[in-house]
Formats: structure tokens, sequence, C-alpha cells
């Protein structure tokens, strides 16, 4: 947490210790409190006080008008929010979970994506799409899933999925002001994790990496909770000596190419996680990302770490066999690092 | 009250009452297991509502298919998966109606066809349709009872589902499940017509409000609706106003609703109301009733104990799930 208790021109910045999603929370009301274009809208944010209880007390401080609950309606809520943001509106849609988005999708990339473009950027869409995505908590296939990499791989979309409370607050508050349609991955198991948050303006940029841990042998690339997980292989890791960066990239759009690639050519060596399937994920991109700009550098193939590519199955002890884990990290780190020849006669 | 003496046999009235009584039994003892640990994921109870499931479901032929959302438990049972499956399915063991794959959300049994719990708000909607279809494809004279609750008619999922229905004039029963909250919120918040059954009235769909309380009534509606569409008539539609006892899922902190609403509705216990038919106008006495229900708690039991020994499902047999040969 050092990196944030830095000087500011008025002295020390504050610090509080706060939820992730208390830091959400603070985003919301001092970005409402600034900006009276700004708005929520979705399924239970405001009489419910939000599913994950993000937008609690909001609707007591803003009022029904700047605080929307809608219909189970996904198409309607992001529609709305386009149709308003197009008009000079700051919309921050909810949707209960990422899982929902679908029923959302054309909306999102069929019209908030392309709006800009297609009318020669006679407006802006600047909204947010806030939805928690995540797995593990046995709520079966329809409602365990990870889609960054869906929005990623659309044009238009900025896509931010903050791991820390601090970087929950900082990237809201950007996105939020940002002009474009920005996805905001939350996870559903960060959001009773506790860290220092700066207290009032604390802007991140939308697209600014995070070495989190710094080490020399070799870069861990992950985002959201996976950052956890790498954390904790890297702390394992230094167990046996080896020392381990851990990047948070915070953002797949914009994407920070170059603190990767500065990473990678230090340590020679590149293992990318995510939460989500295999086959087309954000990690299958950052490693082919590498593999053009640092191939050179590299002492091994880059390695992805992923679930399997399995629909979730609701059985506990399968789920989490499909689910990454900190030992996977640790054990697919191990082998990297000692050769596979070496590995195996281990 | 109606009478009901010489309108039914007795084995049938107090088959309604088992079966209201399996699901009520079935799900407290789910919710006890919840709480236990042994049981995973969300959990959405239908206690309130089994007059409307058994009632319906008793309606059906053996074949007619049913399709449901994730508060399902009740029509699983009442469609006739056993408690034994259903409850190894929410411990998520190989020997429940979904292998331990689907869960609570997602329980299916294909030999009485019982084609799935979806999870998604609206998703049982177009499914049915495809059912309809093919129901209409093969000739036969079979329905579909499609089940959802009132948050799900402001989907595009219920207006795209419903108009082809209707164009195709497919036989499904489309039952609206009003039970006044998609989650917290009441359907007067979400819904521009609160009186649901008017929304397939747009489809010119033959549609009609009944009480979802009453077994009875919820049976001889339905057996009219569905001779209906068995004549050809295609897709009919009915709200059964109801009501849930339970918070929304074992998550929920249930806020939004009064205690004095709550209590209203329960004095409307469908089971309640319905044993006290069955005593007061001679049908059976209380003795009959007790032993039903000790009948229906030693089932229930036995499911337990059967969920607790049975087997896990096993990796090696997980990825042979993904995609057919
Ligand atoms: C498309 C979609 N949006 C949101 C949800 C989250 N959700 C689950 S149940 C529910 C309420 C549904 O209410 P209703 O249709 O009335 O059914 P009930 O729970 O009352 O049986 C919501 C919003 C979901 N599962 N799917
Ligand atoms: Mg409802």
């Amino acid at each position: 947490m050092d990196a944030f208790k830095r000087i500011s021109l008025f002295g020390i910045v504050t610090m509080a210790e706060l939820t992730y999603r208390e830091a959400l929370n603070q985003a919301l009301r001092e970005e409402m409190r600034r900006d009276s274009r700004v708005f929520i809208i979705g399924e239970e944010v405001a009489y419910y006080q939000g599913t994950y209880k993000v937008t609690q007390n909001l609707l007591a401080e803003f009022g029904e008008q700047r605080v929307v609950d809608t219909p189970i309606a996904e198409e309607g809520i992001v529609g709305t929010a386009i149709g308003a943001a197009m008009t000079g509106l700051r919309p921050v849609a909810e949707l209960m979970t990422v899982n929902f988005s679908l029923l959302a999708m054309d909306m999102i990339v069929n019209h908030a994506a392309k709006i800009r473009l297609m009318f020669n950027a006679q407006v802006d869409v600047p909204m947010v799409i806030r939805m928690p995505q995540s797995a593990g908590n046995q709520l079966g296939a329809q409602h365990s899933q990870l889609f960054e990499a869906y929005f990623m791989h659309c044009p238009g979309l900025r896509v931010v999925l903050p791991a820390t409370p601090a970087d929950a607050k900082g990237l809201l508050k950007t996105a939020i002001r940002d002009n474009n349609p920005v996805i905001f991955l939350e996870n559903q198991s960060l959001y009773s994790i506790k860290g220092d948050v700066p207290a009032g303006e604390y802007l991140l940029p939308l697209g600014k990496a995070n070495v989190i841990r710094e080490g020399e042998e070799i870069t861990l690339i992950s985002y959201s909770k996976m950052v956890h997980e790498c954390l904790a292989a890297a702390e394992e890791l230094a167990k046996d000596n080896i020392s381990a960066e851990v990047i948070d990239l915070r953002c797949l759009n914009p994407l920070d190419k170059k603190t990767i690639f500065d990473s990678v050519k230090k340590t020679r060596f590149a293992i990318v996680v995510n939460e989500a399937w295999y086959t087309g994920s954000a990690g299958a991109e950052i490693a082919s990302l590498i593999n053009e700009n640092c191939f050179e550098y590299l002492d091994a193939p880059v390695k992805r770490i992923s679930a399997y590519d399995i629909p979730m199955p609701y059985n506990k002890n399968l789920e989490q066999a499909v689910l990454p884990h900190k030992d996977d990290i640790e054990k697919v780190a191990k082998r990297l690092l000692m050769g596979e020849e070496l590995w195996l006669k281990r | 009250m109606k009478d009901l003496q010489g309108f039914y046999e007795k084995d049938k009235l107090l088959n309604f009452y088992r079966q209201m009584y399996l699901l009520r039994n079935f799900e407290e003892v789910a919710a006890n297991m919840y709480l236990k640990g042994k049981i995973g994921g969300f959990t959405h109870l239908y206690i309130g509502q089994e007059a409307t499931g058994v009632g319906a479901i008793a309606a059906l032929f053996d074949k007619d298919y049913v399709v449901s959302a994730y508060r399902e438990h009740g029509h699983a049972l009442a469609k006739g998966i056993s408690a034994k499956a259903v409850m190894a399915e929410l411990f998520g063991k190989q020997t429940g109606c979904s292998g331990g794959m689907g869960g609570s959300m997602h329980l299916f049994d294909k030999n009485v066809n019982f084609m799935g719990g979806y999870a998604i708000v609206g998703g049982s909607i177009p499914i049915a349709v495809g059912i309809g279809f093919a129901i209409n494809y093969r000739e036969e004279e079979l329905v579909c009872a499609c089940f959802f609750g009132d948050g799900a008619i402001n989907e595009g999922a219920f207006n795209e589902g419903l108009n082809m229905a209707k164009l195709y004039n497919l036989p499904i029963l489309f039952i609206c499940e009003n039970n006044l909250y998609g989650m917290g919120t009441g359907v007067v918040r979400a819904s521009s017509v609160s009186e649901i059954y008017k929304r397939a009235c747009g489809f010119n769909m033959p549609s009609k409000a009944i009480n979802g309380m009453d077994v009875i009534e919820v049976y001889e509606e339905i057996l009219l609706a569905v001779k209906a569409i068995r004549r050809g008539g295609g897709p009919h539609f009915i709200e059964a106003r109801t009501y849930r006892f339970k918070p929304h899922s074992m998550a929920d902190p249930d806020r939004y609703r009064t205690i004095s609403e709550i209590e209203m509705w329960r004095e409307r216990d469908p089971i309640e109301y319905f044993s006290r038919r069955l005593t007061e106008q001679g049908i059976a006495d209380a003795d009959e009733l007790k032993q039903i229900k000790e009948s229906v708690e030693v089932e229930v039991q036995e499911a337990v104990e059967f969920a607790e020994q049975s087997p896990e499902p096993e990796w090696t047999h997980l990825k042979e799930l993904v995609y057919s040969e």
C-alpha cells in the first residue's frame, strides 16, 4: 500500500480502511455529489440497497430520480443508459451479475460500442455498466461465469476490473468521468475484502497497470480476483527463494502493454492467470501479445492458467477442480523455471 | 367454500394433500440442510406456493412437459421426480436428478418430462415455445406447461415467446406465479400493467387470473385450459395469485415486506386451508391427515439419508459431459 501513501500538494493523503464494497459505494456517492448528471439505474439498486449492497444508502441521499429501480429487463436498462448518455446524462447502470449481461449484449455490443464511430463522433456514450462476476459459490452453470473476454474482444468498450478496495474507488471514479462506455467488472468474492482507500478525490487512470509486487525471476500477470491468488503464489515461491513479480492489469482495455513487456523483458518468464475459461480468454490475448513483442527475451513459452473449458458443475469439489488456484500458479512457475526435464526428474 | 363431496374421489383429494405437504416438508428440511452447509448455492424456497404447483401439474398428463425457473423444487416433486433424487441433487451428489451438476436451480428428469429449471429470469419461456413446437411437429396431443414468476414478464423473452407461441398456435400453458415480488421489487413497481393476466391479452391469448392458494381452484382452472389446448386451442395464460412465505433465497434479508403482510398471507396457507376443508366437509379426519404427514416426513428423512450416503460425481465423468459423441 506504500504506493498510495505519497505526499500530495495538500499534505498526506488520508486513508481509511474500507471494504471493496464500501469503496465502490464511496466512489458512486462522491461522483453523484460532484456531477448532477450522474445517475444509477438497475435492478434492486434503490429500495433494496443493491443486491450486493454496493448502492447502500444512495437512495436516501439522492432520491428516486437519481437512483432508479427497474424491472428485470437488462436490455431495457442498458438501452435506457445509452439513450440518456447520448443526450447528456452520465448513467451508471448496474446489472445484477455479468451472467445477465448476455440479455443486454445487443445493446452493449451493437449499440453502445458502435454509436460513436457509426455517427462520425457526433455523440459520445459516456456510461458505465457495473456488474459483478465470479465463480466458486456453487451457483451452477448459469451463474458462475466470467465474460471479460467477450467485452475485451469488442472495440469501442473500455473494460475495467479492480482487484483491491483502493483500485475499486479510483477506477470507478475515473470510469464515470470517462466519455466512453465502460464495462466495470467487480468480483463477487472481493466485495468483503478490506484495504486502505484514499479519502476524497482519488482517480486512477484507465490503462495503467499496477506492479503490485516486484520480483526478478518470473512475471505473474492477472487481474481481479486472480491477483490475490498470484500474490499468494508469489509468497509461496519466495519461501523457495524464487522472486516473482506480480502485475495487476486493472484494465483490459486500454491495456497497459508497456508494463507487461518491461516486466517480461526483465524476468524472461511469464504466466498469465485468469479465472475465466481457457480458450479465447483475456489471458490468451495477453500471452500472444507477449509472444509477438518479447519473443527474443523469453526463456520459455508464456504459460496460461485458467479455469477448464467446462460449464460450471454445481458439485463443490468439481467446481473447485475446474477453477484455478494459487497452487496451480506455484506449480507451473516452478516447472517453468526448473525446465521440463528437471521437473520430470525431480 | 365449494363442496368437494361427491365431485372428487377421496384418494385424489388426499393425494393433493400429500403432495402439498411433501413439497412443504421437503423444503423445510432442505432449508435446515442448507444451514448445516450440506446444500450450497442460493436455494429458493417454494413454501407458500404449493397449491399452484400441485394443482397445476395434477391437471396434466404424465407425458406432458414441464419447464420452470429456479424456484422449481415444488414443480419437480409434483411432476414426479423422487424426493431422493431432488435431495441428492441439492447435495450435489451423483444420484441427484441432474447428477450433481445442476443443483437447486437446475433440476431435470427426462423420465418424467421435467425439462429443467433455468436460472436466467424468463429463460424457460422461449424453451417452452420450442417444446410446444416439437409437440405440434410430431402431431402429439401433449401440452407443455411453462412456469415463471411475475418478474419474468418484463423480460424481452416473454414478449418474443408469447408472440411466437400464439402465432404458431402451440400447445403451451403459460403459468405465471404471481407471488407479488420479483426479489425485492413489488409487481406494481415493475410492470406497467399490474394485473398480469392482461399482459397476455395483447397476444390475443386466452388468459385468466386465479387464486393460486387454493389447490382445487388451480386444478379445475388448469384442467379447463389444458383441455382447450389439447383440442387445438393454442396457448393459454394463467396468472396464479400466490405468495412466497420465505425470503427470495436463503441469502435475502427480506426487508421489503411488512410482517403484517406476510402474516396475512400465512393465514391463507394453502395446506392448512385445504386440510380444514377436508376435515370440515368430513372427507378425512385429523388422524388420517396426521398419518399422511408422518409418511411424508419418513419419505423426506429417507431422502436425506439417501443424499448423505450417495457418492460424489467424478472428475473423469465431468469431461464426458461437455460434448456429445
Ligand atoms: C436475466 C436475469 N436477471 C436477473 C436475475 C436475478 N434474479 C433472480 S430471481 C429474480 C427475481 C425473479 O422474480 P420472479 O420472476 O417474480 O420469480 P420469484 O423469485 O418470485 O419466484 C432476479 C431478479 C436473473 N436470475 N436473471
Ligand atoms: Mg415473483
